[in-house]
């Protein structure tokens, strides 16, 4: 029989750390509009996230789009539909698996980065000596960051789609001699704008989640190296929850408004 | 070496009264007071685990006290708002047990940090690099303005944090075990650099250490900071001279 002591004792763990990221989150937005504005910082951590993280998406959005095609195609052709192949994974791909999937390569890579990065700092002391050299460390160190990933996430997800869509085509080309422009004014004819606007929009919200939690774990280290660690394995677990509790607001929001 | 004897209380640049501060039941601190001179060199002294680091933080408000008062160069610390207490830290140098430079910039970037914030303080004929090439020559490591953190042995790291200090010509610095984790050559070196900068800058200091030799070389007055108060307060030959048990274990080699 499960110790229901323990249990109790994580579950008020559990509900103080959600306390605590909600007061995180607010600070944040308070922060983010208060003077003096890290640009610079800003523009840096932009360049580190975006621009070092496209090959991993590139990659990883290559290889979806390839192996969905693969995976479907028997199927599709089976019941006659192999037509259907440029609509059915553009909107598989824009709705859903580009998204989720780029917000996951991503949580792993700059999640657990922040993680990682901020709590070294804080257990060296490099976050006090920055605050007793008069920069705020809030602002320095988390609004830049949780603003650069939350605004490179859609970015990626765009050029992931893309890529995973340029895939797909190889496989349709080889299997079905399929030229390019057919296959994609397939695709952009299977298009709405209710499948790309909802997917951006819930990107913008992932790369939020990734910030926010690497940050917040980060900037609440236990001190030592093993809290290191943890802060950063914990921001990936966390935020991986976190991301499919937002697709899951998203997808039944998205439904309200337009009609899935 | 300051002359005690003309000592008042119009030299006082800090001070300390009743300071409380908790965490759950373990009271570190119950009471504690201190008084810090102008031009003087303080040593604070404890066990480990006594709470020396934690009054430094309360100093400088890295840490709030639970009661007491705090008052630097006559303004209350406790009572201060962000934004003020930014500017008067600009007259606080800290030097941090392990250094804490920042290990993503360069020694450069490490030193051009805190003028980015406080550039006010200086007028408009010194520009960034001059500073940062005149306080790193103060600690005799020019040639490592380009190096990376992870690039210097600890007694350079020591060195650079202290310039990192010294770059904003504080009027009080705090040093937080400034030879802990050295050689004792090393030490020695950073000792001795220690009391070149004081009679160069003519700063006011307050050095938490285990370290016996450095608080003889350097010690104006000494605290012993005892059961969360301010046990002895004396200079070092009247210390450890001591018959008190407690005060003399400190001295014991």
């Amino acid at each position: 029989m499960p110790d229901i002591t323990k249990m109790k004792a994580q579950l008020d763990v559990f509900l103080i750390e959600i306390g605590e990221l909600s007061y995180f989150t607010a600070r944040f937005f308070k922060e983010t509009f208060k003077r003096p504005f890290e640009l610079k910082e800003l523009l840096n951590q932009c360049y580190n996230m975006g621009n070092k993280s496209l090959l991993l998406v590139g990659i990883t959005g290559f290889i979806i789009g390839l192996v969905l095609t693969l995976q479907t195609r028997p199927t599709l052709m089976e019941f006659g539909a192999v037509s259907w192949m440029p609509s059915m994974v553009s909107i598989s791909i824009v709705r859903e698996i580009g998204p989720i999937l780029t917000a996951l390569v991503c949580a792993g890579r700059i999640g657990s980065g922040l993680g990682a990065e901020i709590g070294s700092m804080r257990v060296t002391e490099q976050i006090d000596a920055m605050e007793v050299s008069g920069t705020n460390p809030f602002k320095y160190l988390v609004v830049t960051r949780v603003l650069a990933v939350t605004l490179m996430l859609p970015l990626l997800v765009i050029i992931g789609d893309a890529i995973a869509l340029f895939g797909s085509f190889l496989v349709e080309n080889v299997k079905g001699n399929v030229s390019f422009v057919l296959y994609f004014n397939q695709v952009f004819d299977a298009l709405k704008f209710g499948d790309i606007m909802p997917a951006t929009i819930k990107s913008f919200f992932f790369g939020l989640a990734i910030g926010l939690v690497g940050c917040f774990k980060g900037y609440y280290c236990k001190k030592g190296t093993a809290g290191v660690g943890k802060a950063a394995n914990s921001a990936v677990v966390f935020t991986s929850l976190l991301l499919f509790i937002i697709d899951f607001i998203a997808v039944f929001v998205t439904d309200i408004f337009y009609d899935l | 070496m300051i002359d005690r004897k003309n000592i008042s209380n119009q030299d006082i640049v800090l001070e300390i009264k009743n300071l409380h501060k908790s965490f759950g039941n373990n009271h570190v601190l119950n009471g504690f007071n201190m008084q810090l001179h102008q031009g003087e060199n303080l040593v604070i002294m404890g066990k480990s685990g006594s709470g020396k680091s934690v009054m430094i933080k309360c100093l400088v408000g890295l840490m709030e006290a639970d009661n007491g008062s705090i008052s630097l160069m006559k303004k209350d610390i406790t009572k201060l708002t962000q934004d003020a207490l930014d500017t008067l830290r600009a007259d606080i140098g800290f030097l941090f047990q392990g250094s804490a430079l920042y290990d993503s910039m360069t020694v450069r970037e490490n030193l051009e940090f805190p003028l980015r914030r406080h550039y006010k303080r200086f007028d408009k004929t010194s520009n960034t690099e001059a500073l940062v090439v005149k306080a790193l020559e103060n600690v005799g490591l020019l040639d490592a303005i380009d190096l990376m953190p992870s690039e210097l042995s600890g007694g350079m790291k020591r060195r650079v944090a202290l310039a990192r200090t010294l770059i904003l010509q504080p009027k009080i610095i705090l040093y937080d075990e400034p030879t802990s984790g050295l050689d004792p050559i090393t030490a020695k070196e950073i000792i001795f650099l220690m009391h070149d900068v004081q009679k160069k800058y003519k700063t006011s200091s307050i050095i938490i250490t285990h370290d016996v030799d450095c608080a003889r070389v350097i010690s104006d007055r000494m605290i012993l900071l005892i059961d969360g108060i301010d046990y002895a307060v004396g200079t070092y030959n009247e210390l450890s001279n001591h018959e008190d048990p407690k005060i003399k274990a400190f001295f014991k080699h």
